[in-house]
């Protein structure tokens, strides 16, 4: 199916694109739009002006100093996949942009399109909750940083508000970083039903564990981290009641199938973390 | 309209678009470039890849508009191109097509597995590959052709 007719605007800086998102409520951007456009064709999303930021160099580059990672907006995952910030993290950023949908999508997808467009199920915005990452976001009045936590806000919702552009990821490095991963999906790059993250905690971070694939946006386990930043050691029976109680709030109305792919993925994740040689 | 300039196997192209167009109604409707095929229409089956400045894209769900100024390749360019006949004929011969949808999408996606990995395990290909819908169900071919090709490209290896 084709989309509804829409206008299109493709902007050469910053300044312009900030004036065409602030002029008009009904503007949409569009990055890599590989989750955009099919929404589009399969018409479940609509748009009447299409702000297309794909010409925004400075978003594609990718800077640190000692203490940041920062990654730009239209940073894709394709280029994360092939190194780019690889020994960030100890390869956190790469394994997650390889197992993001498949490749032909990865050359065109973005980080920051991902974190704008929230899908419950998607990647970036657990790990980089995980990570305690925060985001920048610029507007004709100039630029915010939100964490990552007040971000997000709901499935396909976030903080992000008319004439505003996410413009920029910062990430706080953490020394030798221990993490987990668990996906659960149907078939190689599909959306998850269920993903963990689990990062444990060093001296400049306490630990963290995020869970996607909720009916929410992406869920920081709030039990669980604070039981694995206090007591490192924590033995299985204590750690399976933290879990069991932060994904029962996570996703209310949970199935019976989707309790149980959260509770594995979250287990594994922190397990994977543990066992990693330090 | 949109006025759209680029370069299409080679070739300088100028056209007028619909900003809703698709890369994919640009190549197959106003350039009659019709070797590539779409299959879903909403970047779920892969029949469409071709290549946009150097790499991998579904043109069905890349803006026709956004594809000013850059290169594209389709299965028509490459045609003399010594990889990709290499590619084809282990295509042939280990019939890795049955009705032959897929086969431009697959053989476009081939060739930008072999130049990333060289050799690639079967596990490798078959990751690689999952984006890539075959309805005649023939992966078997298919995987065994992209391994073989790398192979004779790239000499045996052992990844």
């Amino acid at each position: 199916m084709k989309p509804a007719l829409f206008d299109y605007v493709r902007p050469e800086s910053l300044e312009e694109t900030l004036k065409a998102l602030s002029a008009s409520d009904e503007a949409t951007v569009i990055a890599g739009g590989q989750s955009l456009l099919p929404m589009l064709n399969l018409r479940i999303a609509s748009a009447e002006t299409l702000v297309d930021i794909s010409r925004l160099r400075e978003l594609k580059t990718l800077s640190e100093t000692e203490t940041t990672l920062s990654i730009g907006a239209l940073v894709t995952h394709a280029a994360i996949e092939d190194g780019l910030g690889r020994d960030a993290f100890n390869g956190l950023l790469q394994k997650i942009a390889s197992k993001i949908a498949y490749r032909a999508v990865r050359n065109m997808g973005t980080i920051g399109g991902s974190l704008s467009l929230c899908d419950p199920s998607a990647d970036w915005p657990v790990c980089l909750l995980a990570l305690g990452a925060s985001v920048a976001i610029a507007s004709l009045e100039g630029e915010r940083c939100l964490p990552m936590e007040d971000f997000l806000v709901d499935a396909y919702t976030t903080a992000l508000e008319q004439g505003e552009l996410l413009v920029r990821i910062d990430i706080p490095k953490q020394g030798d970083c221990a993490w987990g991963v668990s996906k659960v999906n149907r078939k190689s790059g599909a959306f998850a039903d269920s993903l963990a993250i689990a990062i444990l905690g060093t001296d400049r971070q306490p630990a963290r564990v995020a869970l996607g694939g909720t009916a929410s946006c992406a869920q920081l386990l709030a039990a669980t981290s604070a039981l694995l930043g206090q007591h490192p050691d924590i033995g299985a029976d204590a750690l399976s009641s933290a879990i069991a109680t932060d994904v029962a709030a996570a996703h209310e109305e949970a199935t019976p199938y989707q309790m149980r792919c959260h509770i594995h993925t979250v287990t594994c994740a922190i397990a994977e973390a543990r066992s990693w040689s330090r | 309209m949109v006025e759209v300039k680029l370069t299409v196997n080679d070739q300088e192209e100028a056209v007028f678009v619909d900003a809703r167009d698709s890369l994919s109604d640009l190549l197959r409707e106003k350039l009659q470039l019709t070797g590539m095929h779409v299959g879903c229409d909403h970047g779920a089956c892969g029949a469409c890849t071709v290549h946009l400045d150097g790499t991998p894209v579904r043109s069905c769900i890349v803006l026709a508009a956004r594809c000013d100024g850059s290169k594209v390749r389709t299965i028509e360019g490459t045609r003399n191109d010594a990889m990709m006949d290499i590619v084809r004929r282990h295509f042939h011969e280990k019939h890795a097509l049955q009705c032959g949808f897929c086969t431009p999408g697959m053989l476009m996606m081939s060739i930008d597995i072999i130049s990333r990995y060289g050799v690639p395990s079967e596990n490798q290909v078959r990751s690689e590959l999952s984006g890539q819908i075959c309805r005649c169900t023939g992966y078997m071919g298919i995987v065994a052709a992209i391994q073989a090709a790398a192979r004779e490209i790239n000499g045996n290896g052992d990844n």
